[in-house]
């Protein structure tokens, strides 16, 4: 909620701003204290001010209250971020793209923002200068779940230019909310890289002493310079504890809980490698390794692709509808990837208007067979194509990578069954 | 001018769910779930990093957490944001402020507090001002109450070992009220008595926690020239004048000791540290033998002009001391100071070595420190910095409570600017409405409830005020359920506990269901109210009731039993018996009381006696 007209023109006639020092009479009491941002949860009417005492309280107004400047704020002058750009160590870029990793307390609006500055996280972890030398660029700062192809191409073309510059490795703090589809359109789009690009986030801001962003950014660093593995990893907290961090292939990791550190999981294998907290590397499972290739991005992508989540008595003409305007859907099916009868006619539709229908499973975990149960064998009948293992997520990006490529329906099938980015694995261990 | 000037804050635990979650707020003996965490100091909301989070900072500390299932959740355990405020502790908190007359805030704003020595694992604790400028009548005197807060209690420390802290997340996040007095006291026994009766107060809503540990109070304590020091978390109230005493003593040993250095003329030390390992290779100090035989250092200082300070002889100026706290902060064990020496192994060859290694004369003192290098060299500059305060007076600190009744160093005085919004949290707005139904509703206060206690109990007034003021008062309505019982549990609160506790009995250990047990055997007749004291003895020790009665075999006596005992007593005094006649009966009073006591009741003994003896002189 925002001012009410009353407080508004209180607050217009004191000539008073946010972070100036003001007297406010109100309700028989008078406070003194710093004029603060209007709380979004705060009743339309109440002003909140910063005691001396460092708290904050909120005050509501009437037509008798009195508002007066005290003091004017004093500029406070920003500390520049020094980044360490001398010496032979690797040279690691950061892509800032906002989230809770890159965010403060602005207390302009109560809020936590994603609006730190590359070089001011990385000036805020001093301890990344003993590891590498580093660059930084803000591609954009929004919150990741605002993000949308057109971030996902201006990221993949940014990364490139840095890999194509020669630096051992590209670091993107981003916002967790989406990380995993952002890591899984650069995997796709960038191809073949020479060396790493990790993304990383961050479950606890950057303003809290117990945030994770410091130490998923050290390992992160760590990873690109103590390691041969070159692929787009997501790097996040291993466990509750702050011990490691785990390093996800781009395409098999998933957010996996609303809040913990740990969130963050490969689905239908192991984490690539793990970063200790104290600097150890540890290789689970094998990757790509850094080569000296020059990066093309393939950045076309078809948009208009959807991602439904089947349920019981889903309607079928309310998928027809959707249908009507995307050029390809992806399912997340049942179990081994099952929909109702009546889906598996709209879905059969669907393809027959050139349309491309990739099943998966909302189980997550295992691989889509569709040999086994009756509907299953109609969906295939269907035209449906089975998305494997794939997460239902990563399975959307490809299909849009896919239809970015190439619109000819068998073409379609053949790249999507295709394993081009580690997103499908044969095996899967106990 | 006071001679000193005392405020208080007071923490009270709610007997609520927890503050931010639906977590049970008790205490358990299980560790449960363990993982370990570590803080780093970010900026503040107005960009500037703490002075106190930065000392901590220095410590490097590794956390580990236990987290009991029940009592913690994802919420204590910093995975998961908190919840809305707890309704009942929000509601106890304005009651509290109403009743001490305080003005309630229209909007309660939840900030974070950056704590990081790991106690909360978020690394802020999360605090709201809820109300201010109260007053408290005392005696006819009016202390003013600053402000009233509602805030998460802190996880409970329960290991310290190296530099590895162990904290139980089954406190973090209790609610508690904090009140804070402003410094209107000046007496050390008006801050008790303005603690008993806050207490007394914040119990009176029915929703605080009883029991050790559940009430902590903060003393700032102040003298004229001396600065503002904050004694931490004493739990014992009958501490506090002891508390407020030696802290007046040990700001004036401060202020003489500052003027003393000036007449010297001393002027700051450089805050340097040299290795003199090479010096004391050969010494037999144990201490140093230690650390320069695992590899350490012995690092000193010069202290020009500081002789006589560090300790002197009457022993009442003691900057050693205080130096030696500030470079235990850091780690180390403690230091070695000149005026102690030659002591603890250290000849005084030896000082005479050093003395001239800093060519130092009789007014000059010196300190050292011998620890591994990367503790030792810290540790001793934080002493030497701490000297140089001296210069200058009191410095501003937070100390930690003893048992003895003195406090030792723990950290600087936190400034204001470590608090910023607590953004995950709604601002609650305080509806004049809810105020109204509540100030119409306030429980009973102490007042009340004393002339009440009087009236419906019997007791005297002196009884009743005491009762309410030490907070027996539910304890005692409890057991005077069978009012016959009044008299003997005002005794027993009033009379008997203070007399158990000079004698060493742990009061901490005797929970209210085993005193209710107690006394509803006393009321069954299972034993005389003389043995009471005797079973709380055993009570105290974790003793069941039964067990206690039988343990001390007073088991209630037949009158025939009795009347064996006591013709036994009349037969072996028979010429005393008969020479004095009924006069006999008081002189053998006490002889017979000595084998009954507990057994019978008092009056029952003697009204047996008289008889017994009637009966010895007719036949």
């Amino acid at each position: 909620m925002s001012y009410s007209e009353r407080a508004r023109q209180l607050l217009a006639s004191s000539k008073a701003s946010e972070g100036d020092t003001v007297r406010l009479k109100a309700g028989g009491k008078e406070h003194v204290g710093i004029l603060m941002p209007h709380h979004e949860f705060s009743h339309p009417d109440v002003i909140v001010i910063k005691l001396k005492s460092g708290y904050n309280i909120g005050v509501r107004i009437d037509e008798r209250s009195e508002l007066s400047l005290e003091l004017k704020a004093q500029d406070r002058p920003v500390r520049p971020g020094t980044i360490e750009t001398s010496g032979d160590k690797p040279i690691i870029s950061f892509l800032g793209t906002g989230g809770t990793i890159a965010s403060y307390v602005d207390y302009r609006t109560g809020a936590v923002h994603p609006a730190l500055k590359a070089e001011e996280l990385v000036a805020t972890v001093p301890e990344l200068s003993e590891i590498c030398r580093m660059r930084s660029k803000v591609v954009f700062s929004i919150f990741s779940e605002n993000m949308d192809v057109e971030h996902w191409q201006s990221l993949a073309v940014a990364v490139a230019e840095e890999l194509n510059d020669g630096v051992e490795g590209v670091i993107v703090p981003h916002g967790t909310d989406t990380l995993g589809f952002t890591s899984a359109a650069l995997s796709f789009m960038l191809g073949d890289i020479p060396r790493p690009v990790v993304l990383v986030g961050a479950q606890r801001s950057s303003d809290r002493p117990s945030s994770d962003s410091y130490g998923n950014l050290l390992s992160a660093a760590r990873l690109c310079v103590g390691t041969d593995a070159a692929e787009v990893f997501v790097l996040m907290h291993g466990e509750t504890s702050d011990s490691y961090a785990n390093v996800h292939r781009g395409t098999k990791v998933r957010k996996m809980h609303t809040s913990r550190r740990d969130a963050f999981q490969s689905v239908n294998t192991s984490p690539v490698a793990r970063v200790g907290l104290q600097g150890d590397l540890e290789t689970l499972s094998e990757c790509k390794i850094k080569s000296r290739v020059k990066v093309t991005p393939e950045v076309r992508m078809e948009k208009d692709v959807a991602l439904l989540h089947f349920y019981p008595g889903m309607s079928p003409d309310m998928v027809k509808k959707i249908m009507q305007g995307q050029r390809g859907l992806v399912m997340a099916g049942t179990g081994l990837g099952h929909v109702s009868r009546e889906m598996v006619q709209v879905l059969k539709e669907t393809v027959a208007q050139g349309k491309p229908v990739v099943m998966t499973s909302q189980c997550l975990g295992g691989r889509v067979n569709l040999n086994v149960y009756d509907t299953g064998r109609d969906l295939l009948s269907a035209g449906v194509i089975p998305g494997e293992d794939m997460l239902p997520e990563t399975a959307l990006i490809k299909l849009m990578w896919v239809l970015g490529r190439t619109e000819r329906p068998e073409q379609v099938g053949l790249m999507m069954l295709k394993d081009l980015r580690g997103e499908i694995s044969e095996r899967r261990e106990l | 001018m006071h001679q000193m000037t005392i405020g208080i804050e007071i923490h009270q635990q709610l007997d609520t769910h927890k503050l931010f979650c639906s977590c049970r707020s008790s205490l358990v003996e299980e560790e449960g779930t363990i993982f370990h965490r570590r803080l780093r100091p970010t900026q503040s909301e107005m960009g500037e990093i703490d002075r106190a989070v930065l000392a901590q900072a220095e410590r490097r500390m590794h956390f580990v957490y236990q987290a009991p299932k029940g009592v913690s959740c994802l919420v204590e355990a910093d995975e998961e944001p908190p919840h809305d405020a707890d309704v009942e502790a929000t509601q106890t908190a304005l009651t509290v402020s109403t009743m001490l007359g305080a003005k309630v805030m229209d909007e309660v704003h939840f900030m974070r507090k950056i704590v990081i020595d790991g106690s909360n694992t978020s690394g802020f604790q999360r605090t709201a001002l809820v109300a201010v400028d109260g007053s408290l009548d005392l005696n006819g005197r009016s202390i003013g109450i600053l402000s009233i807060c509602l805030e998460e209690d802190a996880a409970r420390k329960v290991e310290t070992k190296d530099r590895q802290v162990t904290y139980r997340l089954d406190r973090l996040g209790i609610p508690l009220i904090e009140i804070a007095t402003a410094p209107d006291m000046h007496d050390p026994d008006e801050v008790k008595e303005v603690a008993q009766r806050l207490g007394s107060i914040l119990r009176s809503t029915r929703k605080v926690k009883r029991g050790l540990g559940t009430i902590r109070e903060d003393l700032n304590i102040s003298i004229p020239d001396g600065a503002r020091v904050e004694i931490k978390g004493a739990q014992d109230l009958g501490l506090i004048p002891t508390y407020v005493r030696n802290e007046v003593e040990r700001q004036r040993s401060l202020v003489e000791i500052k003027c003393l250095l000036q007449e010297r003329k001393a002027t700051p030390v450089p805050i340097a540290a040299k290795d003199i390992s090479g010096l004391l290779q050969g010494s037999r100090s144990k201490v140093i033998h230690t650390a320069l035989s695992k590899g350490g250092k012995v690092f000193c200082a010069a202290l020009p002009l500081f002789a006589g300070t560090m300790r002197s002889a009457d022993g009442r100026l003691r900057l050693g001391a205080e130096m030696a706290q500030y470079a235990r902060s850091r780690g180390v064990a403690g230091i070695f100071h000149s005026d102690e020496l030659p002591a603890y192994g250290i000849t005084a060859e030896e000082v005479q070595v050093i003395r001239k290694e800093f060519e130092l004369n009789e007014m000059d003192a010196f300190a050292l420190c011998a620890d591994l290098a990367d503790r030792a060299g810290p540790a001793l500059l934080a002493a030497v910095a701490r000297a140089n305060q001296a210069l200058v007076g009191v410095p501003e600190e937070t100390r930690d409570p003893l048992p003895d009744g003195t406090s030792v160093y723990s950290r600087p005085l936190p400034g204001a600017g470590r608090m910023y919004p607590e953004t995950d949290v709604r601002p609650i707005l305080i509806e004049t409405e809810r105020l109204r139904q509540i100030g119409e509703n306030l429980p009973e206060l102490p007042e009340a409830r004393t002339a009440r206690l009087m009236r419906v109990y019997g007791i005297n007034e002196q009884q009743s005020r005491q009762l309410v003021r030490e907070g027996h008062d539910d304890l005692f309505e409890e057991v005077s359920k069978d009012h016959s019982m009044a008299a003997v549990a005002a005794r027993t609160f009033l009379s008997s506990y203070p007399e158990l506790q000079k004698e060493g009995v742990e009061l901490n250990g005797l929970s209210d269901d085993s005193v209710k047990a107690a006394f509803s055997a006393l009321s069954a007749g299972k034993f005389a109210k003389e043995a009471l004291p005797a079973i709380l003895r055993e009570l105290a020790k974790g003793q069941e009731v039964d067990h206690a009665i039988s343990v001390l075999g007073l088991g209630a006596m037949e009158q025939g039993e009795a009347a064996q005992i006591i013709d036994a007593i009349l037969n072996e005094r028979a010429d005393f018996v008969r020479e004095k006649g009924s006069a006999s009966v008081g002189p053998l009073m006490g002889v017979a009381m000595k084998e009954l006591r507990g057994k019978i009741d008092g009056k029952e003994a003697a009204d047996l006696l008289r008889k017994r003896v009637e009966l010895f002189l007719k036949t």
